[in-house]
């Protein structure tokens, strides 16, 4: 018997009422997902804006209660454990947020927002608090002097870094990174993937990170798991994902990354997905694939919904009708180019 | 300039920039030297005025301004004006300054915790502010010294109680913007606690509006103290107060103007004063007005 993953997520569901006055309804953000992540590994959550990634992460460091299922840390489940009972699971867990602007308090200094995990969880004197948060700002490759800084004196790129340091302080065995590089300058975007990658190999803890750029979840990631209104539809090791995507959403949005030589980039064939995605007040009967699949199969897809089940013997999942227990998947690429 | 910083420590250097801030800007350091001098004058009240603000003399009913022993001149009752304006201006920072702390440490704390935990909390309360809003304060100052008797307390208390609704209000809507703000998310992430929360991070981020609410209150509950002295419900004759002053000069405005040009300038010089520091210290307050 193994010990329990680190992170193990179970139809999870995340519904938000719509109020009346704005037409009623429910906003299924997140509809049954299954996520776990092992010790030292690093979980692609990769989606469209609207899919329900940073729900899901939401969720699992508890900022929003899930509407059911379950989300259990190191075997404990805390999906309905109050803010107060959470405290303690809380040095197991954090986050580094996606806008480096909002998510530092501008009037603290930088030492002192570094240090907040440490001084709530308590056990250390000033002394030793200044030091830790100076091997902290180094490690984040931050001078040390930067801990009297406030944070409009700091550049985006530098302000994540500070939100590494601070989601680091407590050593957390699980780290939740919700795209913590989207609102960040492409050139700065590596320095910062470069750093986390560093610090997770250094460190060893094992990281959710959330993204909707699939390049910086191949360069970043073990696995990958692909969200589509608020279900998982592919799941997989980062080769299996990248070299052979067998579900049609997962094989256009890797069409959509650009290939760097111009030549080649003008004769790939581009699965183009028309339209929005639906919206999640009224999602999709079937498939909720269907309406956009340039290879859907009606009236079944639009009929039957597809579970998530394991294709090729391996941890790998796909939820499509149209991909056989062998692993033989459609092409969306020349359907979409026979249109 | 360098030189000299670089041997001071970071929080020296913080401390620096906050009073060079400060000091650059005209009117707020006017705005200290007034509010200074008003406090001092509160202080030191009976210790420096001239002469005994209460004694009467009736051989020296309304001298004139700038005459020989009376600066300001003299009243109806020949007592001197300088030294009951003196001797007064303690009643009025009293009122002004007792009656808008009261009402903010009151008001901050219900409207943290209004915004911060809504629901149920926050619906009554917004109703109970409604109610005392709705409230003319000069009715409600009348009907609680028609319970408790005219006093300066009293009046303070019901300034106060008109005062609280304004700063629930305005530190709610301060509050339901910034706890979602990513920061307040990232604390509880931290494990900190909801006292942590709201008075570490949402306070400290909202205190520039309140700040600048309390400059306003100031002034406004010193005029306030003063209406209803005026109206005989505050301060009562003959102790000196602005207010009271000002009342006792309306029936020989014809005869002696001074008599009440001198309590009127007070009062505003006073309200002047405490608007000018409160709009320099919202400037040196926020972090980001450094450039």
């Amino acid at each position: 018997m193994t010990s329990p993953p680190v992170l193990e997520v179970r139809g999870l569901k995340k519904h938000f009422p719509v109020p009346r006055s704005r037409g009623g309804g429910t906003v299924h953000a997140v509809d049954g997902v299954d996520v776990t992540i092992r010790a030292g590994e690093v979980l692609g959550l990769v989606g469209e804006s609207g899919s329900g990634k940073s729900t899901v992460g939401k969720c699992v460091v508890r900022l929003l209660e899930p509407t059911g299922g379950t989300i259990a840390l190191h075997g404990r489940d805390i999906s309905h454990l109050s803010q107060r009972e959470l405290r303690p699971m809380r040095r197991q867990v954090h986050m580094v947020f996606q806008d480096p602007y909002s998510s530092l308090d501008p009037r603290q200094s930088i030492g002192d927002i570094v240090a907040e995990p440490l001084r709530m969880h308590g056990g250390l004197g000033s002394r030793e608090l200044g030091k830790k948060v100076e091997s902290l700002l180094d490690k984040v490759g931050l001078a040390t002097g930067m801990r009297y800084r406030y944070p409009h004196e700091l550049s985006g790129g530098q302000r994540q870094r500070v939100g590494l340091a601070r989601s680091l302080s407590l050593d957390p065995s699980l780290l939740i990174a919700d795209e913590p590089v989207s609102a960040l300058d492409v050139s700065v975007q590596a320095s910062v993937l470069n750093l986390l990658m560093d610090l997770q190999e250094d460190l060893g803890f094992s990281c959710l990170f959330i993204a909707h750029d699939l390049a910086t979840v191949e360069l970043v990631c073990n696995r990958v798991a692909v969200l589509y209104l608020g279900r998982i539809v592919e799941e997989g090791t980062r080769e299996e994902i990248f070299t052979s995507p067998k579900h049609p959403y997962t094989q256009s949005l890797l069409s959509a990354i650009a290939v760097p030589d111009p030549p080649l980039q003008r004769r790939r064939e581009r699965i183009i997905l028309t339209g929005d995605i639906p919206s999640p007040i009224d999602p999709p009967s079937g498939c909720t694939f269907h309406t956009r699949c340039p290879v859907a199969d009606l009236p079944r897809c639009a009929d039957e919904v597809p579970i998530l089940r394991p294709i090729e013997a391996s941890a790998r999942q796909v939820s499509c009708h149209l991909v056989g227990a062998d692993g033989t998947a459609p092409d969306a690429a020349k359907a979409a180019a026979r249109i | 300039m360098t030189a000299l910083a670089a041997e001071l420590t970071p929080r020296a250097q913080q401390r620096l920039r906050y009073r060079r801030r400060f000091t650059r800007r005209p009117t707020a350091v006017i705005g200290l030297a007034g509010v200074a001098f008003f406090v001092l004058v509160a202080i030191l009240g009976p210790l420096i005025s001239p002469a005994d603000p209460n004694a009467t003399n009736y051989d020296t009913i309304f001298v004139s301004p700038f005459s020989a022993g009376h600066l300001l001149g003299t009243d109806d009752l020949g007592r001197d004006v300088l030294s009951r304006l003196i001797v007064g201006t303690r009643a009025s920072m009293e009122a002004g300054v007792l009656a808008t702390l009261i009402a903010a440490l009151v008001g901050v704390f219900l409207g943290l915790l209004s915004g911060y935990y809504r629901g149920r909390l926050d619906t009554v309360m917004m109703r109970a502010t409604d109610v005392v809003l709705s409230f003319p304060f000069a009715i409600l100052a009348v009907g609680l010294a028609s319970i408790l008797g005219p006093s300066l307390s009293n009046a303070i208390l019901a300034l106060a109680i008109s005062l609280v609704p304004t700063f629930i209000r305005i530190t709610r809507a301060e509050v339901l913007g910034l706890r979602e703000q990513e920061y307040v998310q990232a604390a509880l992430v931290s494990g900190a606690p909801a006292r942590v929360i709201m008075f570490g991070h949402i306070l400290r981020n909202c205190l520039t509006p309140l700040v600048v609410q309390v400059s306003v209150a100031i002034p406004g509950s010193i005029i306030g103290a003063a209406t209803l002295s005026f109206l005989g419900l505050g301060e009562q004759p003959p102790t000196a107060s602005w207010g009271t002053m000002l009342s006792e000069s309306q029936n020989y405005l014809s005869q002696a103007a001074w008599f009440a040009v001198f309590p009127g300038l007070a009062i505003a010089l006073a309200t002047l004063s405490f608007t000018m520091l409160g709009d320099g210290l919202r400037d040196v307050l926020d972090p980001r007005g450094d450039r």
